[in-house]
């Protein structure tokens, strides 16, 4: 078994370096098991989020190489072992220690959003009547695992820091997936423009690009909100319906 | 000098937010009492999130012909009837509730083509019953239950864990413990506190469960008086991935065969027909057609015996293996690609049906499952056994102490079937927040005694203050974990006997005086070593029940199965074993009868036998 070198951040919110640690990289491992060999042999006190490791509860987010990745989904044989792989914590978030950064901002923001609100039932029994047609749209948001990975790699939180303004791709689809429910019948439209500053939103799709469930995230959840902010203040003949209705 | 530590109060404490703990802290909250519910991880990562293939319920969408009834008769059956039947009962009556509740609060289940919830087939179960989303399930349950419970007014404290509850006489009034983040003691006083801390699975090397399952809440119970119940009868799926060694134990779901997935040995050969147990043998297919007709609905046909039950279905897997029989890897075949045979869209089809096992394997194991077979063997999953508590109210023998969940015993007997876990979660989540807020309205708060208090932030430390070097070969924390995992799996795993168990026993003992020396290094923010230490105290009290449990059952029965008594024995059908901590601090074990079952109940087992 080749030996590989673990370049890995350690440090806290004041500061901190990146150390050097070799361990086996054999056949089938992932970046998190290289994580925990140095853990367990070398630095029992590497602090690092994990779960599942299968890729299911997206607790094991860092940056392998400069890319935003799970640790539990990376596998060894996809990276150059003849160099360094570097592993960082998630740079938009404030440092905890080691890779562990502090990600209550994202807990914050979801509860602004208006909570799921169910419309009347169809069924006597107080049940509802939906094809499964129209539940597949919000089931792909609903795989989201929260790893934050988006919030992370999105320019508007990463380098512009907008987080008292706009909510991020996570909660753009967390929204979509509300808005799409075919059961729920509240209303995010002027929220989405209003408080939660989805006009920051370029469509760079770097938060697509990594999302580990494969979401479209810009395509299939972003720009259709989008739209429906354009068509209710944006849309001239709305506009002009809404000034003689006196509703703003 | 007395410890510094910072104090919160609410009237009931949840330690664990899973699907119990979730459904509890929103019952009790609903109840209108202040709730505060504690995390080892970050809210939405618990181990529910693992869950794939759905949640059992007969609400009889798919196929009318079920009821509670069934549901009932098939969890007593699957729990070789050592379960706790009232428990059985209320399970299979709330069960639809719950799935129609969650949907009212926003989960989105795969429809029929009436557009009801969609129910699929499982082990063990007679009829369609699991309400699922794709594959993934659990993520559906958890992110509903916390995205309804956050504006609830529920204090969440997040990577926080608890070390020690706080007694006032016999009743409970309050948890310690620290936040993972910064290391800072926490005192929680309460009026009640469920535990809802999930299993044991940490105690084996090869496991489905994450670092968080180290037998908290079972080990917090006991330390503080409680009963375990059960506690031999751990579960180990049949479908754990085997290669490559780095993902050894990660689960496939049941869902897979479910689907039509079948067993093959390495001679081709669907080995599950060879071996149906009696009491499954008249509600099993006879021959592959008969079973794939059953996988695609056919209301006629009985379900192939890869449906059986997980204990049979795990011990039949290892059976081929030892036999020689087994895949390159030490497992056997699971195919669902071979179903092209069947159905023209097939690779489509399955990547529908099992999203995430498809990237599972493509991802870690570089396999493509809609054209070539998977490698699978047993892996451990789930403690049947834990706090014995009251069926109603998940009040455990400890006053002001309820659990729900995994960590409570009960429901599933000596084996659970796939897809009554994710109801259990939620019916008995429920009970037990409305008797925990019932409970603290009757019962204020009490503050707990000093020197209760003192000691247990003395023991928080003492790891630092003992070092690196205090252990004499600077021994850290892994090292007894792993000798305790490669101990478990290889003395009291999925195959036991009297000599394997009575040496594990010794050697949990000597682990133990180990454990009581590990030193750690570092500070006190988010160290894993200190954790780990911490841990260590949790897994050998449940390893050492486990044990001690599966000693005294001199039979095969459900998920305990013995090389030496490999029969079920009728004496042992009557009581259930039970542990807890002695007077002299020392660990006691006790059969206890079970209850004679209700008439009516018994005459619905044998209506569905």
């Amino acid at each position: 078994m080749a030996k590989a070198t673990f370049r890995i951040w350690r440090g806290d919110a004041n500061g901190g370096e990146f150390k050097d640690y070799q361990t086996e990289a054999g056949e089938g491992m992932v970046v998190l098991d290289a994580v925990h060999a140095v853990q367990a042999e070398q630095a029992n006190d590497l602090a690092v989020r994990w779960n599942c490791k299968a890729g299911k509860c997206g607790s094991c987010s860092a940056e392998i190489n400069g890319m935003p990745k799970l640790m539990c989904m990376t596998r060894l044989s996809d990276l150059d072992l003849s160099q360094p792989v570097t592993i960082q914590p998630m740079q938009a978030f404030p440092k905890i220690r080691d890779l562990v950064t502090d990600v209550s901002w994202n807990f914050r923001v979801k509860k602004t959003i208006k909570k799921f609100e169910p419309r009347k039932p169809d069924a006597a029994d107080g049940t509802w009547r939906v094809d499964q047609a129209d539940v597949e749209r919000p089931q792909e948001f609903r795989k989201c695992i929260e790893c934050f990975l988006c919030q992370d790699v999105c320019h508007v939180i990463r380098d512009h820091q907008k987080t008292d303004e706009f909510i991020g791709p996570r909660f753009l689809v967390y929204t979509a997936a509300l808005e799409m429910n075919p059961i729920d019948g509240a209303d995010r439209v002027d929220d989405l423009k209003q408080k939660h500053g989805i006009g920051y939103c370029n469509i760079t799709k770097c938060c697509t690009k990594v999302c580990p469930e494969h979401i479209t995230i810009t395509d299939n959840a972003i720009i259709p909100l989008k739209e429906r902010v354009a068509d209710r203040f944006y849309d001239p003949i709305k506009r002009l319906f809404r000034v003689f209705s006196g509703n703003k | 000098m007395a410890s510094e530590y910072q104090t919160h109060e609410h009237d009931v404490i949840v330690i664990g937010a899973g699907g119990a703990g979730l459904r509890a802290a929103i019952e009790a909250s609903a109840a209108g009492v202040s709730v505060g519910l504690i995390c080892k991880s970050l809210l939405g990562k618990a181990h529910t999130v693992m869950a794939e293939g759905g949640m059992a319920a007969a609400m009889a969408n798919v196929d009318d012909r079920d009821s509670w009834k069934v549901h009932f008769a098939d969890t007593m059956r699957g729990g070789q009837y050592i379960n706790n039947w009232r428990m059985a009962e209320l399970h299979a009556q709330e069960a639809p509730a719950r799935v129609r509740e969650l949907e009212a609060w926003g989960a989105v289940f795969d429809r029929t083509r009436d557009g009801k919830i969609l129910q699929r087939n499982f082990g063990g179960h007679r009829y369609p019953r699991l309400a699922h989303v794709g594959d993934r399930t659990g993520l559906e349950m958890i992110r509903t239950l916390q995205d309804h419970g956050i504006h609830q007014g529920i204090q969440v404290y997040m990577e926080h864990t608890v070390t020690a509850l706080l007694k006032d006489g016999d009743r409970v009034v309050g948890a310690f413990g620290y936040d993972r983040e910064r290391g800072y003691p926490r005192l929680f006083r309460a009026g009640a506190i469920v535990l809802a801390t999930g299993g044991i699975g940490r105690a084996f090397k090869i496991t489905s469960n994450s670092w968080e399952y180290t037998g908290d809440g079972q080990s917090l119970a006991y330390q503080a008086g409680a009963e375990l119940m059960d506690m031999e009868f751990v579960q180990f799926h049949p479908t754990g991935m085997v290669w490559p060694p780095s993902v050894r134990g990660i689960l496939v779901t049941e869902g897979v065969r479910g689907e039509g997935g079948v067993l093959r040995n390495k001679d081709g050969k669907r080995f599950m027909f060879d071996d149906v147990p009696e009491n499954y043998r008249n509600q099993t297919a006879k021959d592959p057609e008969e079973g794939w007709r059953y996988t695609q609905g056919d209301k006629n046909a009985n379900r192939p015996p890869e449906l059986l039950t997980r204990d049979h279905v795990a011990r039949c897997i290892n059976r081929e293996v030892k036999a020689g029989r087994g895949s390159p890897h030490g497992g056997v075949f699971l195919d669902i690609a071979w179903i092209k045979e069947k159905l023209p869209n097939a690779p489509e089809h399955i990547k529908k049906k099992l999203p995430s096992m498809y990237h599972q394997f493509m991802q870690l194991a570089g396999l493509d499952i809609t054209k070539e077979p998977m490698e699978v063997g047993p892996t451990t999953h789930y403690a049947m056994g834990g706090i014995r508590v009251d069926g109603d109210t998940q009040m455990s023998t400890v006053p002001g102490l309820f659990a729900a969940g995994e960590v409570a015993a009960g429901l599933h007997g000596a084996n659970r079937l796939g897809g009554n876990s994710l109801s259990d979660l939620v019916v008995f989540g429920k009970r037990a927040g409305e008797h925990a807020a019932k409970f603290a309205k009757d019962n204020r708060a009490i503050t707990p005694a000093a020197d209760q208090v003192e000691a247990a932030a003395r023991a928080l430390l003492e790891p630092f203050e003992r070092g690196a070097s205090a252990s004499g070969d600077g021994e850290g924390p892994y090292k007894i974990q792993y000798e305790l995992q490669d101990m478990m799996q290889a003395k009291v795993g999925i195959v036991r006997t009297e000599g394997d168990m009575m040496a594990a026993l010794e050697g949990i003992q000597s682990l133990k005086a180990r454990a009581a020396k590990v030193g750690v290094v570092g500070n006190r923010e988010y160290n894993p070593g200190w954790h780990t230490a911490l841990d260590l105290k949790n897994l050998l009290t449940c390893a050492e029940a486990v044990t001690r449990c599966a000693i005294e059952r001199k039979e095969s029965r459900g998920g305990h199965f013995r090389d030496d008594f490999d029969q079920k024995d009728p004496k042992y059908a009557t009581f259930n074993n039970i542990v807890k901590k002695g007077p002299g601090g020392s660990m006691v074990l006790e059969r206890r009868p079970i209850p004679e079952i209700r008439a009516d109940l018994k005459q619905v087992i044998e209506e569905n036998k």
